[in-house]
């Protein structure tokens, strides 16, 4: 290798850095910003040391909605279930296919192996009109449960499973461990990687849900922090901008947080499950 | 591929497997099948009872100008969601592959963005693009350039697409990199000692063995383009001005949600549902072709 420095290398990446980082700065910049002179046109990529909309938004929100503590909280609520929810799930039914014989097991796969093709963008009125004959409109069991059926998560863990070899479960009923016990005990600290890989992905889904719950929650109490900003840009009038930037900041951190903390992983999961 | 060791029974399996179905059959199949069978029927206005139409539903909507353009929109708007997004992040990634300095920072700060949420890239873009807030779209009307995504569909268009793209960039970028890094050095090398040159190269020796990610990544993209960007194109623009952002998936929505028209709207599912189908198909197909050979 050269010794000489890529320049050719750094420029582009360095563009593409910016072209990231520089959307992200603005709205950092702007909410320190005063909102009237945001509205003016006087949007700057200098920030202020005046940070007080962040206390404001969250305790308070803006006009007509809940304060921004609520919206994370909800928001964190749903990605935790439908990330928890699709992994345990998923881990037990993958199990179930991989290590037993049961009648219909190929049925049972191909059935999971369907909701594939069936993203809630196709399937809109019908789902509503299921969800409101169980009765789970504006609630949070109905904004979590019914996107923890996962059929990515079932064939991850079952490549994962099927990879596992047959001496090691020959090992373990030796020493007499039961399905239950091999389950615990082995196949889970096994693919330990893989779940924590999983689920960086699922979180982020799970925090960026728009679609689903506009359509099942319209009580302002089950909003989502993207739910909310969405709201907030929609009143173009009179918009307390340096307030929808903080939210647009708060609604980023939680999600970026945990993709780049657990980089590592995530990268290797995604690459690995699509093989 | 299939074990020797299995453990005995059926009814813990049964148990185990049944969480999931259950939701699956909820949440999932059932919906599905009401689509199908709402979209072979039609409501009378007074929601008193359904009559089944056959495919009554299906030909009035390929008989709807307006339904044809959103196709023709869609697949534009897919299209070039795609392309863009995939060029930009194969470019990036063929930089990132080199061996330089910091190339750890480098790939951090272009991976973090696959965390953005379809909807928060609107409320981004709104600050640069919105022409009385936004940064560019201001600078652009006070340089003699009329901006006003509210009003031009055309202009409407090309920043939802903008903002479509720009957050599926680092999608693409990880697994490009991943493609390219289980490229073996010795065929680049062996190309290089051959005295292949930069571009040479990288059109004859890289880009032919990173054609499973480039195809994988197209179907994705599609996928993406197609139904992720609701909460882009929401957000921005609620598929307006009139129609010019209006997507398929959009259309749904509105049709259904907005103006309760079962029929129609089921029949558009049902549409949508047979795109998903033959993607998802052309898929799988490609890659059992793949493993076997």
């Amino acid at each position: 290798m050269s010794a000489r420095t890529d320049w050719l290398a750094h420029i582009v990446l360095g563009l593409g850095v910016l072209l990231f980082a520089l959307p992200v700065w603005l709205v950092i910049a702007g909410s320190t910003q005063d909102s009237g002179a945001i509205a003016r046109g006087e949007l700057s990529l200098l920030p202020s040391l005046d940070l007080s909309a962040y206390p404001r938004v969250l305790t308070h929100g803006t006009m007509g909605t809940k304060p921004v503590w609520h919206m994370l909280l909800v928001s964190g609520g749903m990605a935790l279930a439908i990330a928890g929810g699709k992994i345990v799930i998923s881990i037990l039914s993958a199990y179930a296919v991989v290590f037993f014989r049961f009648p219909f097991r190929r049925t049972a796969f191909w059935l999971i192996f369907i909701t594939l093709m069936l993203p809630v963008e196709v399937r809109i009125i019908p789902t509503y009109a299921v969800m409101s004959d169980f009765g789970l409109i504006n609630s949070f069991t109905g904004l979590s449960v019914p996107l923890i059926a996962s059929a990515t998560a079932t064939l991850l863990f079952r490549q994962v499973f099927v990879a596992i070899p047959d001496e090691l479960v020959e090992a373990a009923r030796m020493d007499g461990a039961g399905p239950l016990r091999f389950l615990r005990d082995i196949l889970i600290p096994v693919s330990a990687a893989n779940i924590a890989a999983l689920f960086v992905i699922l979180f982020v889904y799970g925090w960026n849900q728009y679609l689903w719950p506009l359509l099942v929650a319209t009580d302002p109490g089950l909003d989502t922090i993207v739910i909310g900003i969405v709201k907030m840009i929609g009143v173009e009038t009179q918009t307390e901008w340096s307030a929808v930037m903080a939210t647009a900041v708060l609604a980023l951190l939680p999600p970026v947080i945990v993709v780049v903390l657990m980089q590592h992983w995530f990268v290797a999961g995604l690459t690995e499950g699509e093989k | 591929m299939e074990r020797r060791t299995l453990f005995e029974g059926w009814f813990l399996p049964a148990v185990l497997v049944l969480p999931q179905l259950l939701l699956t059959a909820f949440f999932f199949l059932w919906p599905a099948g009401e689509a199908i069978w709402w979209s072979l029927t039609r409501q009378d206005p007074f929601g008193l009872g359904s009559a089944f139409v056959g495919l009554e539903n299906f030909s009035e909507l390929f008989a709807d100008p307006l339904y044809v353009d959103a196709i023709v929109r869609t697949v534009f708007f897919c299209a070039t969601v795609s392309v863009l997004a995939m060029g930009v992040a194969l470019l990036l990634a063929v930089f990132a592959d080199r061996e330089i300095r910091g190339r750890a920072i480098y790939r951090t700060l272009l991976i973090w963005p696959y965390a953005i949420a379809p909807a928060i890239s609107a409320v981004l873009w709104l600050f640069i693009l919105n022409p009385q807030v936004g940064l560019l779209g201001r600078w652009l009307n006070a340089h003699g350039v009329p901006w006003d995504y509210t009003i031009n569909g055309g202009q409407a268009l090309l920043m939802v697409i903008i903002a479509s793209a720009w957050k599926q960039v680092s999608y693409n970028f990880i697994f490009f990199l991943a493609g390219l890094q289980s490229i073996p050095r010795a065929v680049t090398e062996a190309a290089r000692m051959d005295g292949a040159k930069g571009w040479h190269r990288f059109r004859t020796i890289t880009l032919p063995l990173l054609s499973p990610t480039t195809f994988f990544l197209l179907v994705v993209n599609l996928v993406y383009a197609a139904f992720d960007t609701f909460g882009t194109i929401y957000a921005l623009t609620r598929g307006g001005p009139g129609k010019a952002t209006e997507t398929l998936v959009i259309k749904v929505y509105r049709d259904g949600v907005v103006n309760l028209d079962l029929g129609s709207s089921s029949a558009q599912s049902v549409v949508l549902m047979a795109g998903v189908i033959a993607l998802t198909a052309i898929q799988f197909r490609f890659m059992a072709r793949r493993t076997d050979a």
